[in-house]
């Protein structure tokens, strides 16, 4: 048994891949390793800015010998089949075996395989590895071939076991494995070499390298939150940042500054995402009022001025930065507050939306007309949903926006409270985009439940009209997301519409399209396909949706939804699946009679014809359950449609066992047939169960 | 190495040309035509193709009408000087030399954070791209530092390593200025001191001026098309000259007129009279030109093309 000790140092590595490069290092390893019989007990890999590393204990020292006997030809088998024998075993003809069997005499080859050394197999793997290596972005550096993320220096491969440590070794061109390493850039440059993982990490540690990016990370949060708790303040939680600046250093040192005075008075996501965005500073805020006054920093570095140079560094850029901030947001809410917010929204129609679709003012015009529509639907105010929907854009005229996009909707918010709008229209100007992603808040508040629906149609609708549907992978426009966002704007918010009628009224009041019908039904299929793919995410099975989506009302997806639930929920009983299977005997008796006779028996059944008691049974099952189905349908209870349609199982079942539908009495069958149709027709109702599956 | 401050930005500029003299860099002079920025030189983008080696560093002026502030920001400039190092093959050392020449000019390692963040460089309309970072010293970038891979659409090989270092943002940290106007631009001490507005604060007012409001963007837009015709019709010329029966392929004319219609795109689109979506056709257009231009460079000498 041996340990095994990989390092592959580099120029500085991108912090957002060394997280997903250290765990693709381990699997590229180990997997290796363990295809080619060598088995390990544990691995853990790590990353810095410089360097990804790779510890695996016991390390078999030898890949196990292996014996395979095959049977071949016999000896006096045509010379072709010999030859391919050979070709597949891999031998000449003199080391074959013959031996005797009942029916003659047969060729026989042993292969043996011995046992390789790790110490091969692992040059082999890692320089697969390295040659193979899966990062995002790579590049080829100096005069040589090979790719890595930035130019590779240097590369330690190590094994080690009770006797001591050998280097493995590997050459990937001109870099040959070793056993040292350098600490960090600027307080350990020294190389030096080590004899195996333990002692590997001691030193790197003595030469200001924290190895392991949990314990970095821990680090900094922990002096941070330290370091804000002394002063009575709090850090702002913010995990990916903390991530990505434990990516940046070797040797963090948590460093806090003051935020100047003057910009105290800018609103905290501005602070925030400036210094964030910018500077990857942390926000340090007071507990009870929120606000933001001081930030952290975090050095690669000690100084011997304990950090004061550095400190003072940052806070000159962040400065300059926050003097800019400060600038844009003065200047908005002198706008806000002068001309409001429609002298933003009037500039837009000098800004293009899209060339066939026109400027950002002319898709305002649509998004309020259509806002306009839908208020009565979602019982919004239809004076406050025009008037958000007119504004719920101005905001993108603003500096600050230009600046930071991703501020959109959060600034809107505040500068039409500034322009002293209603609070409804303000806080639709910043939910209005929502949700964005499958996990994000859909709002609730019926204005900008009618802002967000109103934009998110027409953007769909807009961009089916000018042909520019997602194809593939390709999604230029998110329309799939903002498809999503629709889907779920209704179900959560219980939205009843007929979504077809509203699009294509919408396309022909925005003279987007001259056949509104047609783009309008393409799109209903479209959201079809994401809904299908949203509520598989919920657990419900492709199946169910696929047969509600085929019958009856297709245009309200509250209703599709809760029709697939109540199938759903039935498919989870015995009288339910076996529903299931009576509906489709009777559907393959039924359709391939009406293919054969060329009829459709469509007229109803008649009791005087029914011969057996089942028969009779069904008959009167099916009486007393039909007006049942039709009353919970009037009453949009697919629930308790569907449990009474799973109660037509025992009938259905004692039917089929009792009687033969293909009677020769050509009364009798016509009889049996017609009532097979009402049957389909009672259940097609909720969902075509032809497509249910099983 | 220096560890002494510089006083004035001449001297920071000074002490580059030093330093990457002393690193073997032939110092060149800025190129004589009006660019975006230092890649444009043929001393970057055309010598950063081909097999040949190259080891070039040279102060580049850089134009960018948009950024014009009329010389009251602190910091932007509608012309300001970019110093530009382009090394191929580039060396094993070169993150090593990088950090010399900060030393060099009086940024003191023991005392700063110096930081290599994630930075990868596009230029559209030069069809070039390269992977490397921003260079960081106390959370300010200092530097561009890029590993070219594309040039023109072609695949750099060897790769050159390429610094960009912002002279006007780097020099005022390092002497602690907070105006790029207030900066001393000669030694403070001579006998007549001039600061950086002594020498530019009026022409920034003068070309903000034109680059807003006053460049007839008829003639700018005509230039555009007369650069771009004419780029195409060099580079449609024979091979051989018929006059000296040479081989003379006229890469860096056609080169020139390349980096003229990028610099007319700019003043236009400093005019406001480029639309979002005629902004990427156009982009388009000069990126066209810098291919052509690119594909006739690899089949000279320079560029590695041997009969």
């Amino acid at each position: 048994m041996a340990d095994l000790l990989i390092e592959l140092f580099s120029e500085e590595i991108p912090a957002r891949m060394q997280t997903r490069a250290a765990q693709d290092l381990k699997k590229m390893v180990t997997d290796g390793l363990v295809e080619n019989g060598i088995t390990y007990a544990g691995a853990a890999a790590f990353a810095t800015p410089r360097r990804l590393a790779l510890t695996i204990q016991g390390v078999l020292d030898h890949s196990p010998a292996t014996r395979e006997e095959r049977k071949g030809p016999r000896v006096d088998a045509p010379e072709k089949a010999i030859q391919g024998f050979l070709r597949g075993a891999g031998l000449t003809m003199d080391q074959l075996d013959i031996r005797d069997e009942k029916k003659g005499q047969v060729y026989f080859a042993v292969i043996e395989k011995p046992g390789r050394p790790a110490a091969d197999i692992v040059a082999e793997v890692l320089e697969n590895a390295i040659r193979n290596f899966p990062w995002p972005k790579s590049m080829r550096w100096g005069a040589g071939v090979l790719r890595w993320v930035r130019p590779l220096h240097s590369i330690i491969c190590l094994l080690t076991n009770d006797t001591g440590s050998t280097v493995v070794p590997v050459q990937i061109d001109d870099i040959a494995a070793g056993d040292t390493t350098r600490g960090h850039r600027f307080m350990g440059a020294d190389a030096f070499s080590v004899t195996g993982f333990d002692d590997y990490a001691t030193k790197l540690k003595r030469a200001h390298v924290i190895l392991d990016p949990q314990e970095r990370q821990d680090m900094i949060w922990q002096d941070a939150t330290n370091m804000a708790f002394a002063n009575g303040l709090e850090v702002v939680d913010d995990r990916g940042l903390l991530a990505e600046v434990a990516g940046l250093v070797e040797w963090p040192v948590v460093l806090m500054g003051k935020i100047a005075d003057e910009f105290l008075d800018l609103p905290a996501e501005v602070l925030q995402t400036s210094m964030k965005e910018h500077q990857k500073f942390f926000s340090v805020r007071e507990p009870k009022s929120g606000k933001i006054t001081r930030f952290i920093t975090v050095a690669n570095r000690e100084t011997a001025d304990n950090g004061a140079t550095i400190l003072a560094g940052n806070q000159k850029v962040l400065s300059a930065r926050l003097a800019d901030a400060k600038f844009f947001w003065e200047n908005d809410l002198r706008v806000a507050q002068g001309d409001g917010l429609t002298a933003w929204t009037d500039r837009l129609s000098n800004v293009t939306f899209h060339n066939k679709l026109g400027s950002q003012k002319t898709r305002i015009d649509r998004i309020v007309s259509l806002a306009a529509t839908l208020a009565s639907i979602v019982g919004a105010s239809a004076g406050d949903a025009t008037l958000a929907a007119q504004v719920a854009k101005a905001d993108l005229s603003s500096e600050m926006v230009y600046e930071f996009p991703e501020l959109q909707g959060l600034m809107g918010r505040y500068y039409a409270t500034a322009a002293g709008l209603p609070d409804a229209v303000a806080a639709a100007c910043q939910d209005h985009y929502s949700p964005l992603g499958p996990s994000d808040d859909v709002p609730s508040a019926p204005v900008s439940v009618t802002v967000a629906l109103a934009d998110k149609l027409d953007t769909l609708a807009g961009f089916w009209a000018i042909d520019e549907k997602p194809t593939g992978s390709k999604d230029p426009f998110a329309l799939r997301r903002a498809a999503l966002g629709v889907i779920r704007l209704i179900l959560e918010n219980n939205v009843r519409l007929s979504l077809s009628d509203v699009i294509a009224a919408h396309l022909a009041q925005s003279a987007l399209s001259e056949t509104g019908q047609d783009l309008a039904a393409d799109l209903l299929a479209f959201f079809h396909d994401r809904l299908k793919v949203f509520l598989r995410d919920q657990g419900i099975r492709y199946d169910v949706i696929e047969a509600c989506l085929s019958r009856g009302d297709q245009d309200d997806l509250v209703l599709i939804v809760e029709r697939a639930k109540a199938l759903a929920a039935v498919l989870e009983t015995d009288d339910g699946i076996n529903l299931v299977q009576g509906f489709k005997r009777a559907n393959n008796i039924l359709s391939q009679a009406e293919e054969k006779d060329g009829v459709e028996y469509s007229f109803g059944a008649d009791i005087k014809f029914a011969e057996e008691e089942v028969e009779r049974q069904l008959f009167a099952a099916l009486e007393t359950t039909t007006p049942k189905i039709k009353t919970a349908l009037q009453a949009q209870d697919f629930a308790a449609a569907m449990a009474d349609m799973a109660a037509l199982r025992g009938p259905i079942d004692a039917f089929f066992d009792g009687v033969q539908v293909n009677s020769d009495n050509a009364i009798v069958r016509r009889n049996r047939l017609n009532m097979l149709h009402s049957i389909r027709d009672l259940v097609g109702q909720v969902a075509d169960l032809n497509r249910i599956e099983g | 190495m220096s560890t002494q401050k510089p006083k004035s930005f001449q001297e920071i500029i000074l002490r580059l040309q030093n330093y990457w003299a002393a690193h073997g860099c032939a110092i060149m002079q800025p190129y004589d035509m009006e660019v975006g920025a230092g890649t444009f030189h043929p001393a970057t983008t055309l010598r950063s193709l081909g097999t040949k080696a190259w080891a070039a560093a040279y102060v580049q002026p850089s134009r960018r009408p948009t950024d014009g502030r009329y010389g009251e920001n602190p910091n932007r400039l509608q012309h300001y000087y970019q110093y530009q190092v382009l090394i191929k093959p580039s060396p094993p050392n070169l993150q090593d030399l990088y950090l010399g020449s900060l030393q060099a000019i009086g940024i003191d390692m023991e005392m700063h954070d110096i930081r290599f963040v994630e930075d990868d460089w596009e230029s559209p309309t030069l069809g070039a791209w390269g992977l490397g970072w921003e260079v960081w010293c106390d959370g300010m970038e200092v530097s561009q530092f890029t590993y070219f891979q594309q040039v023109g659409g072609h695949d750099c090989h060897p790769v050159s390593g390429e610094l960009t270092y912002g002279l006007e943002r780097l020099a005022m940290y390092v002497l602690g200025v907070d105006h790029v106007m207030d900066m001393p631009f000669n030694d403070p001490d001579a006998p007549i001191a001039l600061t950086y507005g002594d020498v530019f604060k009026q022409t920034e007012e003068e070309y903000a001026r034109w680059n807003f409001d006053v460049a007839n963007t008829d003639v700018l837009l005509r230039h555009f098309q007369e650069a771009e015709a004419e780029c195409e019709a060099i580079l449609a010329q024979e091979h051989i000259d018929p006059k000296t029966g040479k081989r003379i392929i006229m890469a860096h004319p056609a080169y020139d007129q390349c980096i003229k219609a990028s610099h007319m795109f700019n003043l236009l689109d400093a005019r406001g009279v480029i639309s979002v979506t005629e902004r990427q056709a156009y982009i388009g257009r000069v990126r066209a030109l810098a291919k052509k231009c690119a594909d006739a460079f690899v089949q000279t000498t320079a560029g590695g093309y041997s009969a």
